[in-house]
Order: C-alpha cells, then sequence, then structure tokens
C-alpha cells in the first residue's frame, strides 16, 4: 500500500505544472477570486507587456473592500470611486465575470466564493487577500497572494510555491453551550501565538472540527492567516458534500455524485504524518474577548486583561505595555468591565446567515444600549435577502441596529464606516491591529453571540448568562 | 525590475515584533491605482499627528535616521494582511533590503516581487544589530552573492533559496520566466479538462 497522505499533500501533488530541483513548483490555479483593491496594478502590469488573462473562465471578480453599505448609488469617495470603476473596465477588457455594487450576488469575496459553489474539495484557490484561507473550509488549498502573483496568475493562471510544511491542529472534545467556532480559533491562536502556523498549512482535525457546520469551518479557516498559517483547511466529509450541494457552479444530479466521491477521497489517509501536530481540548474554552493589538491577545471573558510585569520576556512585557497603551486598559482590568462604544456584526469571518441568526437570537426584544452605534453588515446580499426573508432585519432594526448592505466595511474601515480615534468597538472581524478599524480605534473581537450581548449592555457580558435567562 | 547583487547603507532600527502590514501602509492608502508613491505613506500612523505634522517620538523621525536604505525590524515582520502596498512603500520609501529574525510568508514573498532583498538573520545577530543603529549611524553591507552582510565589528552569513537568489542577481520578470514552461500549462490543462471549467461567464 502507498504511503498515507494528508489532503494538503494529496491536493498538492494534483496541481504540480513543473518541478524543477532548486526551485519552488509551478502550480496550476483552479480559481481566481479578485477584488477591487488589490488587482488595478495586476491589470495595468499585463498591459504594459502586452499580456492577456490565461483564463478568464477560472477568474471572478467582486467589489467589497470599499464599497458603501449605505446609500449604494452616491459613492462620495471619488478615489475609491475610481477604484471601483478601473475593476470594471479592466473586467470588461479582459473578459471576466465580475458581481459589482449593484449585482445581485455581491458580497465580500470569501463570502460568495462559498455560497456560489465556486469554492470546492480539491480546488486551488488564491485571492489577492489574506482570509483566501477561508475557502480551507471545503478542502481547497485556498491562499492570499500580493498584486505581483495576481498579475502571475492572470497571465498564466499558475504561481511558483515551495511545497508547505504541514501541520495538523487537532480539537477534541466538544463546545459549551454559547461557544462557538470564533472563540474556539481565537483560543488556538491565543495559546499558541501569531507565527505559529508559519511556513505551514494547517490542517484542523478531531471531533470538534467534525462538529462544525461549513459556516463554523469557515470561520476557523478564515484566522489561520493570523496563526502566520499559508493557509488552513478541512478534509471534506458529508457536511461538505451536503452544502455544496444544489450550488449554483457545482455539477447536478449523477455527476455531481462522481464529483461529490471525489472530494470525499481526498480526506487525509488514516494515519497520515505532519511536520507538526498541535492539540487543544474544546471542552476547556469559554467565550473570548481579546483585549491588545493582535489576535493572540485574547483572554476568557471572565479573566482579566494581563500585567505587563507577568511576562515572560522582555519582548513580551514590551507588547504588552504598548498594546494596553494603545487600547487604553489598565493591568488587570477585568474584561466585563470595559466599556464600548461601537459594535460591528460583519467582516468574512462572521457575516453568513447562520452568524446573523445567532447574534439575532440574542438580540431579539432588546435595546441597543445607550450610546452605542451598532452596525450590521451582511457578507453578502444574498445572506442579506436570505436575512430579511426571515426577518432577521427587522429583530436588529427593532432593537436599535443599522442594517446595511454586503462589504468588508468596519472591518477595515476603507469606506465610510469608521470607528473614530480613541473610541471602543466589539468586533466580529478578525484583526485588532493598530488602526485597523479607523485610526486610533479600538478593537475587541469577539463571536457574533458575544458582539450581540455587548451592544445590548454596553460592556463585555458573558453571553451564556444572558442565554440561559432566555 | 533592477538587479540587486549588492548594496550598502545604513541601518535603521524598528524594535518591534509583529510589525503588520496594517501598520506598515495604512488602508487609506490603498486605493491609488498605481504601484508608485506610496512611500510618503509608510507608517503614516506611527509616523504623523492627526495634523500631519511628525510625531517626535517615533525612531525614523530622527534625522540620523534620514538616509537609511536597511531596514532592521523584529519577529514575524510584514505579518497580516498580503497587500504588496507594504513592500511598494518600503521601497519607495527608500529602503532596498529588510533584516529580520523571521517574516510573514506573503510579505517575505511580496519583496522578491519588487526587487526587496528580504534577509532572515538569528535573533542575537538581529538584537546587535539593532543596538548598534540605535547608537550611532551605523553602515551595513549586503553581499547577495556571497550570503554575507558585514559592518564594523559585525559580519553573518545568511540563507537564502536559490529561486529567489537568482531572481534578484538578474532582476528577472516571474512572468516571463514562467512563460518559458507555458508547454508544461498547456499539457496540464489537457489532462485535467473536463475537471477544471467552473462554468462562469
Ligand atoms: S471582511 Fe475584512 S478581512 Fe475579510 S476580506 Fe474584507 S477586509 Fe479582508
Amino acid at each position: 500500500m502507498s504511503q498515507p497522505k494528508t489532503i494538503i499533500e494529496k491536493v498538492w501533488d494534483q496541481h504540480v505544472v513543473h518541478e524543477e530541483e532548486g526551485k519552488p513548483n509551478l502550480l496550476y490555479i483552479d480559481l481566481h477570486l479578485i477584488h477591487e483593491v488589490t488587482s488595478p496594478q495586476a491589470f495595468e502590469g499585463l498591459r504594459l507587456s502586452g499580456r492577456k488573462v490565461r483564463r478568464p473562465d477560472l477568474t471572478y471578480a467582486t467589489m467589497d473592500h470599499n464599497v458603501p453599505t449605505i446609500h449604494r448609488n452616491v459613492i462620495k469617495d471619488q478615489i475609491s470611486k475610481k477604484q471601483m470603476e478601473t475593476l470594471e473596465e479592466n473586467c470588461e477588457e479582459f473578459g471576466i465575470s465580475l458581481a459589482d455594487i449593484n449585482h445581485p450576488d455581491q458580497g465580500i469575496v470569501h463570502v460568495i466564493g462559498p455560497e456560489l459553489g465556486l469554492t470546492q474539495p480539491g480546488k486551488t484557490i488564491v485571492c489577492g487577500d489574506s482570509h483566501t484561507s477561508t475557502h480551507g473550509a471545503f478542502g481547497a488549498l485556498a491562499f492570499g497572494i500580493g498584486t505581483s502573483e495576481v498579475e502571475h496568475v492572470l497571465a498564466t493562471q499558475s504561481i511558483w510555491q515551495a511545497p508547505p510544511k504541514t501541520l495538523q491542529v487537532h480539537i477534541d472534545g466538544k463546545l459549551g453551550t454559547g461557544v462557538t467556532a470564533k472563540d474556539l480559533i481565537l483560543a488556538v491562536i491565543g495559546r499558541f501565538g501569531v507565527r505559529f502556523g508559519t511556513g505551514h498549512v494547517i490542517e484542523y482535525t478531531g471531533e470538534a472540527i467534525r462538529n462544525l457546520s461549513m459556516e463554523e469551518r469557515m470561520t476557523i479557516c478564515n484566522m489561520s492567516i493570523e496563526a502566520g498559517a499559508r493557509a488552513g483547511l478541512i478534509s471534506p466529509d458529508e457536511t461538505t458534500v451536503e452544502y455544496l450541494r444544489g450550488k449554483r457552479y457545482v455539477p447536478e444530479g449523477e455527476e455531481f455524485d462522481q464529483v461529490a466521491q471525489q472530494w470525499l477521497n481526498l480526506a487525509s489517509d488514516p494515519g497520515a504524518r505532519y511536520d507538526m501536530e498541535l492539540e487543544i481540548h474544546a471542552d476547556e474554552i469559554e467565550p473570548q474577548v481579546t483585549w491588545g493589538t493582535n489576535p493572540s491577545h485574547c483572554v476568557p471573558v471572565s479573566a482579566q486583561v494581563p500585567d505587563p510585569l507577568d511576562a515572560e520576556s522582555d519582548d513580551e512585557k514590551d507588547s504588552i505595555e504598548r498594546a494596553l497603551e494603545y487600547m487604553g486598559l489598565e493591568a488587570n482590568q477585568t474584561i466585563q468591565s470595559i466599556p464600548i462604544e461601537h459594535v460591528f456584526i460583519g467582516s468574512c469571518t462572521n457575516s453568513r446567515i447562520s452568524d446573523l441568526r445567532k447574534a439575532a437570537d440574542i438580540v431579539k426584544g432588546g435595546r441597543v444600549h445607550e450610546g452605542i452605534r451598532a452596525l450590521v453588515v451582511p457578507g453578502s446580499q444574498s445572506v442579506k435577502q436570505a436575512a430579511e426573508k426571515e426577518g432577521l432585519d427587522q429583530i436588529f432594526i427593532d432593537a436599535g441596529f443599522e442594517w446595511r448592505d454586503a462589504g468588508c466595511s468596519m472591518c477595515l474601515a476603507m469606506n465610510d464606516d469608521i470607528v473614530p480615534p480613541g473610541e471602543r468597538c466589539a468586533s466580529t472581524s478578525n484583526r485588532n491591529f493598530e488602526g485597523r478599524q479607523g485610526n486610533g480605534a479600538r478593537t475587541h473581537l469577539v463571536s457574533p453571540e458575544m458582539a450581540a450581548a455587548a451592544a445590548l449592555e454596553g460592556r463585555f457580558v458573558d453571553v451564556r448568562k444572558q442565554m440561559s435567562t432566555v | 525590475m533592477e538587479p540587486l547583487k549588492k548594496h550598502h547603507g545604513i541601518v535603521y532600527p524598528l524594535n518591534r515584533s509583529n510589525v503588520d502590514t496594517d501598520q506598515i501602509i495604512p488602508k487609506q492608502f490603498l486605493k491609488r491605482i498605481e504601484r508608485t508613491g506610496f512611500g510618503q505613506f509608510l507608517f503614516y500612523n506611527w509616523r504623523f499627528n492627526d495634523d500631519g505634522s511628525l510625531k517626535e517620538n517615533f525612531s525614523l523621525n530622527d534625522p540620523k535616521y534620514n538616509d537609511a536604505s536597511i531596514l532592521v525590524g523584529g519577529e514575524n515582520f510584514g505579518c497580516g494582511s498580503s497587500r504588496e502596498h507594504a513592500p511598494w512603500a518600503i521601497q519607495d520609501y527608500g529602503f532596498k533590503v529588510v533584516i529580520a529574525p523571521s517574516f510573514a510568508d506573503i510579505f517575505y514573498n511580496n519583496c522578491f516581487k519588487n526587487g526587496i532583498l528580504p534577509i532572515q538573520l538569528p535573533n542575537d545577530a538581529v538584537e546587535k544589530l539593532m543596538e548598534k543603529a540605535e547608537d550611532e549611524i551605523y553602515g551595513l553591507s549586503v553581499d547577495l552573492e556571497k550570503q554575507v552582510v558585514y559592518g564594523r565589528e559585525m559580519e553573518v552569513n545568511f540563507d537564502i533559496q536559490p529561486y529567489h537568489k537568482e531572481m534578484l542577481l538578474n532582476g528577472w520578470d516571474e512572468i516571463a520566466v514562467t512563460l518559458t514552461h507555458e508547454d508544461k500549462i498547456d499539457q496540464y490543462e489537457k489532462n485535467t479538462k473536463g475537471v477544471k471549467t467552473l462554468g462562469i461567464s
């Protein structure tokens, strides 16, 4: 029998176009996703060198990063407008499908890929965006690339990549009530840090992962990049197959069954070896809140902000001190004593229909706390529609939330959805970097449930307590 | 792309770990559709006050680093967003070499596409460099061919993949290199036909 292989090796091996001693592999790309911010210079490069897009039919574009999420037809920011028009012109010129701002399929690139069924197990997927790792939830090998690489993939449908090291993150046990996929991945990064994945592709395995829905799996894989990993993925199983059945760009009928079998065969073989293995137990995890300026700066909601004096190294002490200063927090302050001014429910981490449902469950019948601005930004226009059909929009609006159109919005504040300097936001996004949600803005990453609960209380609370009172 | 074989320049030490690309170039400057002109926005929120004046306590604003062309950073340099605007800003500002104990993968790759040499050095070497460059105007030479950096009281070898090395030494256009293998890409597509069509458009 041949040696057992991980899904990472299987997908990799299937896509090697060319290999040569002392060089990375030339890897074929099955799906190239494009958005307005990281593509203009790539298309310009093609034009300058007189090159074409090799496979426009394997390329799909949308606008998400700087689209307005309100009053869509009035784009006040002329430079943003120009960037969107440029994408439109480029797609037109090179024959690429585009879900533009008025298109019913428009949304965050990592939300619409799976939703349309473009994302499939076993594919190699790239996008000029680091959260491309999201698509790994399906057992695709999906990674973010720079703009020069975008140009390279446009021209050649391939990319030079050194074979990655493989890393298994094994999560046994069951998540408690009120503890979400977001808490799980934050806890993993909190435990192992923001660079444990560097140079590796992570495969998430174990009972806790198997029990997750596809949308929850996307939340997990989405944040692989916050651990420094090149990609993160999960072996396909019945959950994967059922999610994809009936999606627009997957085959139908008998052909679907055949493809589905191929997908299932991609799963890592029993006994496959990884270059590195890490383990964490789901039962131990509580709802998480970040207190600092990178995603590993997180603690359980019942805990306190750390004390630089407890740091294990000078480097860590510095980093805690700088983070506390930026965040305007005191050492040892309890998480539940932190008041907030903004709530953002959205982003490619947590803006899918199940995220909105869970947040709405908490919000139902409540009122957004006085003085808090709370935004719900669905990940795509189809998520928005689905939510409206179920009446979720009304629940949010009645409680005092703003209900917006799809886009990245306050995740990176390239449009008008900005957190002002010094103000604090409970956010379901993935990055709490300095200035991420606006210059001087203070971000606390949480799950949609925790964000919803914080909106009602005006500070962080343990959402599990609210749940038991319903 | 300009080839890079040897470089001599002044070191600027940025003694922080996990410097992310949101810090290197904040998002409000990602809206340009050109590749050039990003240097003025490098480390914007660290360099400038809200009114646009220089922040005195940020080291890059110290006139002694005005002519620096070698950036030395901490662990996990360039983490976060994949934006190539980060190396564009670094290069446009005047840096040719970035040295750190470790780099984030995408940033590391992006450097090579823009003629910037990222060098990974052991922790103690980076610390020593930081100290020297904080105390004085410290010049450093980089020889890519020989894979060595050297300055006063200091000489360290570094590793680099042969492919990356050649790319910089020759200033190659990577797409042109790939297109020499175009027949293989054609062949690959032929072999996998049917499985691959998306049915888009
Ligand atoms: S939602 Fe945020 S993290 Fe996701 S693609 Fe948009 S900007 Fe990037």
